[in-house]
């Protein structure tokens, strides 16, 4: 492999990274408040907000049921407001944000819907607020769950990266089909998939890690 | 139904300093999407002294779970009034309610601690929920480890805990803002016995020493045969029979109290006379009686003196001697041969030591 074709895998590698890390952190900023929203709205519950659960929640669903390439090319005017381009890797951040946010706020209400009920009416007879009782129960009790889901997301960021390239995102994804694909080059398709493999590797290990570390409940040995 | 003398006695002792007061308190729920409502409490009178334990019993559904959450306004009353020292909490906001809340602690059979703090964090919570700084959390949590013992599992999450620790936790929590009042909900129902024992000790201690008033529910007679002053029996959603326990032990008046009573030795017939006991006498049958033994009558020969002074011939069927709410108090069932005439020759000779007496039927 030439040094060129060396170069062009670290500088993919550094795309992939940049996006993926910028989308999961807004994502993430969004998304956790969106989940925990969801999961405490509902009739009767700390967050009493029905309607308002409900309509969210079908702008969750809808933008989880749009395919990712298609998101992409159909926000674009959207992208071109926030991102000032429509094409590279910055521009490509917005949709990969933009998937990330539904994402991460379903997983997280499923994380927080794990939480016993028994807790929220033990803050209750406390006299936490409804936001003590999301800071210092709900989102500590389930600080495990919401470690995997993110986990998890960024997992799934690395995949959806590689779509980008339909945007001139660059990336990892797209210098596979480019020059793996397209020129006939298996050298580099292996790099790719191998690079990947690691980088999803390493993601899941540190997740499973954290998540262990966050996780006092009682575990069967 | 006549239990009126009793739940009026109950009534004045309470009106003279009661923490919690209920008066004319229901609670009905929406019966899911069946249209009319489920009433979960009916009618409620009930006045929990200062500084006293006050036992809620019933079976499970009997509406206690309900009745003890009107207390902290974890529920709201469909009707009535929930008094705590004096205030009604019903129509409180939320921010009042909060403050309220503050000064009442509450325990739960699931002990519900947070399993990703620690022992200490755990009972640091509701400091640091009104906002108590950090020193003064540590001054306070200390020494409240060290009443329930607990001083070396400072740093243990609750996982690392067994079932009674857990409690002691949760108990410690409770207490933590030095409230006026603790709420008990089934507190040793998911402890084995020992542990019960144990754990009810420390609320005994807690309730002498901090003089803090707890008001608990139980679907367990042994739990308030230990340490409640007062009880309260509820059924299908109202008070059957209610008034100082060691009255409502010796005297159970309702159906439901009887039946709770069951399980306590003495308060039963052994089975060999149950299977045979029959409510009228038949030619031959003998009068089963239960004498009941209250303070220092214990100890009196009153079977000597039945056949000394009436010329009985006493069978013994069963008995114990128990210790409720801290007094002494046995029960002797018997059976004797004799008509109508000499069995209410005999309950008057026994009423006249001071013993209560019952007849259960007769046995051929």
């Amino acid at each position: 492999m030439s040094p060129d074709i060396a170069w062009l895998i670290v500088r993919a590698t550094g795309q992939t990274l940049h996006m993926v890390s910028v989308a999961a952190l807004i994502g993430s900023l969004i998304g956790i408040p969106l989940g925990v929203f969801l999961a405490t709205s509902g009739r009767g519950e700390l967050f009493h907000a029905p309607m308002t659960n409900r309509v969210l929640g079908a702008i969750v669903n809808a933008t989880r049921s749009t395919p990712f390439i298609i998101l992409v090319v159909a926000i674009i005017p959207f992208t071109r407001l926030v991102a000032g381009t429509s094409i590279g890797t910055t521009a490509a951040i917005v949709p990969l944000t933009l998937a990330t946010i539904p994402f991460v706020a379903r997983l997280v209400e499923s994380a927080i819907r794990e939480v016993d009920p028994g807790l929220i009416e033990t803050a209750r007879a406390m006299g936490a607020s409804p936001f003590q009782i999301v800071w210092k129960v709900l989102l500590a009790e389930a600080r495990p769950g919401i470690t995997l889901a993110l986990t998890l997301t960024v997992v799934s960021l690395i995949g959806y990266s590689a779509m980008v390239g339909a945007v001139g995102g660059g990336g990892l994804g797209d210098l596979g089909i480019r020059y793996g694909y397209q020129r006939f080059m298996p050298d580099v398709m292996l790099a790719v998939v191998v690079v990947l493999i690691v980088l999803v590797q390493l993601v899941q290990s540190a997740g499973d890690r954290l998540a262990r570390h966050f996780d006092k409940r009682a575990r069967p040995r | 139904m006549n239990m009126a003398p009793r739940n009026l006695k109950a009534g004045e002792a309470a009106s003279q300093d009661a923490i919690v007061r209920f008066e004319s308190v229901s609670k009905s729920f929406p019966a899911g999407r069946a249209s009319g409502e489920v009433i979960a409490l009916d009618d409620i009178d009930l006045a929990a002294p200062r500084g006293s334990i006050t036992a809620i019993i019933g079976r499970s559904g009997a509406g206690k779970s309900t009745l003890i959450r009107l207390v902290n306004g974890l529920e709201k009353p469909s009707s009535g009034k929930v008094l705590v020292d004096g205030t009604d909490i019903a129509p409180l906001g939320e921010k009042a309610l909060r403050e309220t809340r503050r000064q009442i602690g509450m325990i739960f059979q699931h002990f519900n601690l947070l399993s990703s703090r620690t022992v200490y964090d755990n009972v640091a919570l509701p400091l640091e929920i009104a906002g108590v700084a950090a020193r003064e959390i540590e001054a306070r949590v200390t020494p409240l480890l060290d009443l329930v013992g607990l001083a070396d599992k400072r740093n243990r999450y609750p996982s690392e805990l067994s079932g009674g620790q857990k409690q002691r936790v949760g108990i410690a929590r409770a207490i933590a803002m030095q409230p006026k009042l603790l709420l008990s909900d089934e507190a040793t129902s998911a402890l084995d016995p020992e542990t019960t024992l144990s754990v009810l000790a420390l609320l005994r201690r807690i309730n002498q020493e901090l003089g803090l008033t707890i008001i608990l529910i139980t679907h367990e007679m042994e739990v308030v045969k230990s340490i409640a002053d007062h009880v309260a029996v509820i059924e299908q959603g109202r008070i059957v029979e209610s008034g100082t326990t060691f009255d409502v032990f010796t005297r159970p008046e309702h159906e439901t109290t009887k039946a709770l009573l069951a399980g306590i030795p003495g308060m039963t017939l052994p089975e060999f006379v149950a299977s045979r006991i029959r409510p009228e006498p038949s030619p031959g049958s003998e009068a089963v009686l239960r004498i009941v033994f209250t303070g220092t009558h214990a100890t009196d020969p009153v079977l000597s003196r039945l056949s000394k002074e009436l010329g009985l011939e006493v069978n013994i069927l069963g008995g114990a001697v128990d210790e409720i709410a801290g007094r002494p108090f046995g029960t002797l069932i018997v059976s004797f041969k004799g008509d109508d005439a000499k069995i209410a020759e005999t309950r008057a000779f026994l009423a006249g030591l001071g013993l209560t007496t019952e007849v259960l039927g007769h046995v051929a």
